[in-house]
């Protein structure tokens, strides 16, 4: 009889099913970073001169800064001038149908439910799905238009909506912000731009549509989403489909701004992205820059987090609370597996009068991954009655895994509240036995209960994205996680 | 329908249970006494597969097959269940849905279709009558803030689901009152048929007045120093069990 501890590690340690893929590439930028390679890229893209500046700005700022070395993740030191900081296009290998797709990832798409057009797309299909993809985002599109709502890729809007961009890009994130940020700015690649106008709610969940836009942004992503007064608009990023990239490193740029009174944005995302081998090896770092900005009164940013990829996750998805009466609220699962390491957290930065944040923040520890929730609640003198509700909670698989907490709060005035609870638990031998004495297999069991703890974050996901997260846990548990 | 033959089984080389034989056939009920630390609980968790004791002789077979080749899950599929003595909290994870995957896990083993949301809601209407379970426990996480009388219940209501071929009742009566223990005796006897068979370990007779035993053992330091009729079990509540530990065919 193997024992539920054995269960729990053979389930922790089976590999991960799809790795990275090999392809061909061409155009590519010699490797390491210098005012040259920046001016190649802005040409590259045929970008505006101000844009270019804004790059070559955020490039000085870089140079004098250090790459910091405060949070609790552990890996080698990054070799900046190793780095290939443009490439495109890319002549990947594309099969000419799914026949000729790895079995294993199909099996993974089809655990996951992702429809078999999104899996020729997911895949690399050459044939009509793509141009499918394409004319149904071209529907899409134009329903959108019609609103008045600007959805497109970065570089577009750079060139069609130059004005917007340059107004609010930098404006929540600036360049000197953070290392990570100062070379994200430098260098990013492409991203999206969302603009909600005056009075509309956007009535989709940008979703489907941003797979389809999104592909292939790189390394160094660049997001903006401006949401204007009594506007609404709730957006999807990511995929719960592994995602593979050559790129090591990963240091994207979220940006939302809730521009005007009552405007709402509720932001959602899932990154599967390649986690390394069992030794750790090869995965990706995802150091990423999120950021929100309340600006109107009653405005209120809403993210919802589901992480699972990444060798080493390090984010704090952060907002701002100008405006008064406005709300923030977080909600994360973060899940670390083998040598996975996580750093993640939020901050609420409350100014305006009245400002309520919620911080809901679930972390799932396997293998010999370290999960560290790191958050900040401050409270400005200004933010008279504010509040602040913080639950951390810990779930443990086995005995060699880590979850540690750091919560900061500053609070500088009387009238504001300011709450945090934290639980760490292990899931029991006796849950487990539990459910196998009720007929269901480990594996089953540990992803039930591993769900059930994740169960207030996934309500905050919309509907058919929940259902996606957790079949994702289901597939994590048997390939990746525990 | 279970064989169990000269089973030893111990916890960090402390020997529990010490050579224990016992034949249980379909139809009937068996109850299994005994003190404080006789071997009572272990004897049920061994049969059900919890792996924090080892075996360290002896066989079971369960319907002709060994059960100690088998998992725990596959003992249940197989039709063997085990009412805990401390039901387990599942936080997040409704009761219904649990059940539902359980049902179906054994369904599936058996070949059988899986019930899908309808079908299952209907037979749990059904079974939950048989425990007098409030509805709203069907719905709140599996066993979280349950009264422990409530979880008891839970686990009966479980077993009507699931209509296992083998139940073992482990201390079921404990922590439920006369009321509680009426409802949850009374559904035992309702489920009762002659394909199926139960084992009922407790230490109070008093459970035995609700659900009447063919057969009585007492277990004393890991061996069955007694079998009789339902009438030692009365015995045993007049005299307790020390007239029986002295008697004990001590082994070698």
């Amino acid at each position: 009889m193997s024992t539920e501890e054995n269960t729990i590690e053979q389930l922790a340690s089976k590999e991960y099913k799809w790795g990275f893929v090999t392809d061909i590439e061409s155009d590519t930028a010699p490797k390491g970073l210098t005012e040259e390679i920046i001016r190649l890229i802005s040409t590259k893209k045929d970008e505006p001169d101000w844009l270019l500046e804004w790059r070559l700005k955020a490039y000085h700022q870089w140079l004098t800064m250090e790459e910091p070395t405060w949070p609790n993740v552990r890996y080698e030191k990054i070799n900046f001038q190793e780095i290939s900081y443009y490439s495109a296009p890319k002549q990947k290998f594309q099969p000419k149908s799914l026949d000729e797709v790895d079995p294993e990832l199909l099996k993974t798409y089809e655990k996951l439910g992702i429809s078999l057009r999104e899996q020729e797309w997911l895949a690399g299909v050459a044939v009509d799905a793509v141009f499918d993809s394409v004319s149904v985002a071209t529907t899409f599109k134009e329903k959108l238009k019609e609103l008045g709502i600007i959805f497109c890729s970065f570089s577009e809007a750079v060139h069609k909506h130059p004005d917007l961009v340059r107004k609010h890009l930098g404006s929540v994130v600036p360049y000197a912000d953070n290392f990570y940020a100062a070379l994200n700015s430098a260098v990013f690649s492409d991203g999206s731009f969302c603009y909600i106008p005056k009075g509309v709610r956007c009535p989709m969940e940008l979703s489907t549509y941003f797979r389809i836009n999104a592909a292939e942004t790189g390394q160094f992503e660049r997001t903006l989403i401006v949401a204007e007064e009594n506007s609404y608009v709730s957006y999807l990023e990511g995929c719960t489909a592994p995602m593979r990239d050559r790129n090591q490193l990963h240091a994207a740029v979220v940006e939302l701004i809730a521009a005007g009174d009552n405007a709402q944005i509720k932001y959602s995302t899932v990154q599967n992205w390649y986690p390394g081998d069992k030794e750790g090896k090869g995965g990706i770092y995802n150091f990423v820059t999120k950021r929100g900005r309340c600006i109107g009164n009653s405005a209120k940013i809403s993210r919802t987090q589901v992480e699972t990829g990444s060798a080493i996750t390090w984010k704090y998805p952060s907002v701002l609370l100008q405006g008064d009466n406005s709300v923030g609220e977080f909600y994360s699962v973060a899940v670390v597996n083998n040598h996975q390491q996580a750093d993640t957290g939020t901050k609420m930065i409350h100014i305006g009068k009245n400002t309520r944040s919620t911080i809901v923040s679930k972390g799932i520890s396997a293998g010999v991954g370290q999960n560290s929730y790191r958050g900040l609640v401050e409270i400005k003198k200004g933010a008279r009655g504010s509040r602040n509700f913080s639950q951390c909670d810990s779930l443990l698989l086995g005995d060699k895994c880590g979850a540690h907490t750091f919560p900061y709060i500053e609070v500088k005035n009387t009238t504001s509240t300011v709450e945090h609870e934290a639980s760490t638990s292990k899931i029991g031998e006796d849950q487990i036995f539990y459910c196998k004495q009720r007929g269901l297999s480990a594996e089953d069991a540990v992803n039930m209960i591993v769900n059930g703890f994740c169960k207030e974050v996934f309500r905050t996901l919309p509907m058919e994205f929940a259902v996606e997260a957790q079949k994702l846990l289901g597939v994590s548990l048997e390939g990746s996680v525990g | 329908m279970l064989e169990i033959r000269d089973l030893h089984a111990s916890v960090n080389t402390n020997e529990i249970l010490n050579g224990i034989n016992l034949s249980v056939n379909a139809g009937e009920v068996h109850a299994i006494m005994g003190p404080n630390g006789s071997g009572k609980s272990t004897l049920a968790q061994v049969l059900a597969g919890r792996n924090s004791y080892e075996v360290t002789s002896g066989q079971v077979l369960f319907d002709g097959k060994n059960l100690f080749e088998m998992e725990p899950e596959e003992r249940a599929r197989e039709g063997l269940f085990l009412a805990f003595q401390y039901p387990v909290e599942i936080p997040g994870v409704s009761n219904t849905y649990f059940l539902k995957s359980a049902l179906n896990a054994i369904r599936k083993h058996k070949g059988l279709d899986e019930l899908d949301a309808v079908d299952f809601l209907k037979l749990v209407k059904q079974k939950m009558k048989l425990v007098e379970m409030d509805e709203s426990l069907l719905n709140r996480p599996v066993n979280e803030g349950f009264s422990g009388g409530e979880k008891k219940r839970n686990e009966i209501f479980h077993m009507a689901v699931l209509d296992p071929r083998l139940s073992i009742l482990d201390e079921t009566d404990s922590g439920l009152d006369i009321d509680a223990l009426r409802v949850v005796a009374d559904g035992i006897n309702k489920l009762k048929r002659k394909e199926n068979a139960t084992i009922v370990v407790t230490h109070y007779q008093r459970l035995l007045n609700y659900i009447v035993p063919d057969v009585v053992h007492v277990l004393v330091d890991g061996q069955i120093v007694k079998s009789g009729g339902k009438d030692l079990a009365l015995e045993l509540e007049a005299k307790g069990y020390d007239w029986l530990k002295s008697s004990s065919p001590v082994s070698a």
